[in-house]
């Protein structure tokens, strides 16, 4: 779908991309890195907006160089800020946006009513934007990129600003868009955590270069954390303590989530697969301590970095 | 979501009526020119208020009407006193409303402009498959036609009536095609120099305000010189001055080559000289328009 050669974008003071080499296949992609990695200069530079100071790419197997206004009518594109007018509606909005993208009128009619109901915005479409909560204008947002069927979308921050509740629907509406609509979607985040369940391969940058690209199951290997927090009782007055050392019996190894919130009662521990759920559910049910939460723990993004080498660690350190 | 699914209490038939899953599109995709011409048809229907809200179609269309007014009573004049000809002459029609257009370009160039650029929505045309070039044209044609609309509109008034008076066709028609070009010139001009105020703010109110200093307080300065100079008798001085500001430089274009009476002070319009001094100086004015407006957007990316 994408692939760039050493793709290099220098501006008078700052390197936004350094020599990056990076290919992505179809399916759910992540582009994770820290605001200022680099991310939206990519975008650019693969809309054919951009010219690379050097190195090359290509999308759908289309030089971004020369056949930009060819890439841009076969890719759909969702902005990061607000771009949406409020005095008009939805779907005007939207009709106005796909004959842009070159559909004839009749298809444009179609395609938008049929992309809002995808989305899940209904009888609201006809109301000016203006009136809309944050979370049905990302809705909109996301119709304007894909009402002209792409077969690849760009998503920049597609989560921003949303309640959990709300990141939650959008990311599964971004796994629709591949499962049920056959579209390849490339989504940038600066939250690890969140693209580990929506994307089938994460790439990560930082001050412009490419700091990791796999799959996401060799991720999930390395990096899923199971933070565990249980109750007291009048048999073990310190429950974490008593999880712990039960857990270090059985050869599990464990650290207290020190920094983060309510230290000191949560644990934190590599999860295996389902056995180590069970185990968890096991060692805490013997002890007949009450188990408040147990949860995949939210990845930050630097969290990938402190995985690798002192090297990176350090370029991280420059980086943000 | 509650009010737009009556049917949810029978989960099978919300399902059937919601889910018709995803189609694909394999119709025709028209590129560029077509999304440019889009571009073009919306933005001259927003020149209008059309496709917009109730609110945004008053000012235009009262505008438009006012325009039109004088030269239906004026037209019903000449038709019930059966004169000669017409109490106005095509070219001079869009001098005396001057102020009417004004107020348009101010009203209607920040609303083509800014609000795209206020509300970021210009990013999005270019992830689409125009360029800047495109962009700029489709919207400096858009207002330079919906301008030639309301300053035309009024001269086929008088034009009609005019025939329905049967006042002489052959000089009736050429005054017209005459009014035409210049209102054609009057249109690119304001037009030009309505977008290159507005697109450089993105609020609508400093455009707005921008677009009426620019037009009148060169008009206002120009005038009241031309009136100093006039009555110290210099003349020639009279037709260099009027090449600042755009109306009186649209007179001083049709007084020499349209064979309209100028509405300068003494009502003497610049001489054939000067005159294609005129001519170039507004051709130059509407180039660079167009190229101060590509360079605004040549920075505006994503």
């Amino acid at each position: 779908m994408i692939a760039t050669e050493s793709l290099s974008k220098r501006f008078p003071r700052v390197t936004a991309l350094d020599r990056l080499s990076v290919d992505v296949g179809p399916g759910v992609t992540g582009l994770v890195g820290a605001n200022g990695a680099g991310k939206s200069t990519l975008i650019k530079i693969l809309l054919g907006l951009s010219p690379a100071t050097e190195g090359r790419a290509e999308v759908l197997g289309l030089d971004v160089a020369t056949k930009g206004a060819d890439i841009r009518e076969r890719v759909g594109y969702m902005p990061e800020h607000d771009c949406l007018p409020p005095d008009v509606s939805a779907t005007e909005f939207v009709v106005h946006m796909a004959r842009m993208s070159g559909l004839p009128p009749t298809a444009a009619r179609e395609r938008t009513a049929d992309t809002l109901r995808h989305v899940g915005l209904y009888e609201e479409r006809y109301r000016p934007i203006g009136g809309y909560s944050t979370g049905m204008k990302q809705r909109v947002k996301l119709a304007q990129a894909l009402v002209h069927d792409p077969q690849l979308v760009f998503l920049d921050e597609p989560t921003n600003g949303l309640d959990p509740v709300g990141r939650d629907e959008m990311l599964g509406l971004i796994r629709r868009i591949h499962t049920d609509f056959g579209i390849s979607v490339l989504v940038t985040s600066h939250l690890l955590g969140e693209l580990e369940r929506t994307c089938d391969h994460v790439v990560v940058v930082d001050g412009g270069k490419l700091l990791r690209s796999s799959s996401t199951t060799d991720f999930t290997q390395t990096t899923t954390t199971l933070a565990i927090e249980v109750t007291d009782t009048d048999e073990h007055p310190d429950g974490t303590r008593a999880v712990r050392d039960a857990l270090d019996a059985r050869g599990v190894t464990v650290e207290d989530g020190s920094g983060l919130p309510g230290a000191g009662h949560v644990l934190l521990l590599t999860s295996a697969g389902e056995e180590t759920y069970d185990l968890v559910r096991d060692v805490i049910a013997d002890l007949g301590l009450g188990l408040v939460r147990m949860e995949q723990r939210r990845h930050h993004i630097s969290e990938v970095f402190t995985d690798n080498d002192a090297a990176r660690k350090e370029a991280v350190g420059h980086g943000s | 979501m509650a009010a737009e699914q009556p049917t949810a209490t029978v989960p099978g038939d919300q399902t059937r009526i919601h889910n018709i899953g995803y189609r694909s599109y394999d119709g025709p995709r028209l590129g560029r020119a077509y999304a440019r011409r889009s571009l073009y048809s919306q933005s001259l229907r927003g020149a209008y208020g059309l496709g917009r809200s109730a609110k945004s179609k008053v000012l235009p269309m009262l505008l438009f009407v006012v325009m039109c007014l004088p030269a239906a009573i004026m037209v019903a004049v000449a038709v019930a006193t059966k004169a000669n000809d017409l109490p106005v002459d095509y070219t001079r029609y869009a001098i005396i409303l001057q102020a009417v257009i004004s107020l348009y370009v101010a009203s209607q160039a920040p609303q083509s402009v800014s609000r795209d650029l206020r509300f970021k929505t210009v990013p999005l045309y270019f992830s689409r498959p125009i360029e800047t070039s495109d962009y700029v044209r489709a919207k400096y044609a858009s207002l330079a036609s919906a301008l030639f609309i309301l300053t035309a509109a009024p001269l086929l008034v008088l034009y009609v009536g005019a025939l329905l008076a049967k006042l002489e066709f052959a000089d009736q028609t050429k005054g017209f095609a005459q009014g035409l070009v210049s209102v054609a010139l009057l249109s690119l001009l304001f037009a030009g120099l309505g977008l290159v105020v507005a697109s450089v703010t993105p609020r609508r109110g400093f455009g707005i305000a921008a677009v009426i200093a620019v037009l009148t307080i060169t008009y206002g300065a120009v005038s009241t010189l031309q009136a100093i100079a006039d009555v110290q008798s210099s003349s020639g001085a009279v037709a260099w001055i009027g090449l600042f500001s755009p109306i009186t430089l649209i007179d001083g274009v049709q007084s020499a080559f349209l064979g309209a009476t100028s509405a300068f002070p003494g009502g003497v319009g610049p001489s054939n000289g000067v005159g294609a001094v005129y001519v170039l100086v507004t051709l130059g004015l509407i180039a660079g328009c167009y190229g101060l407006l590509m360079r605004r957007y040549q920075k505006v990316g994503l």
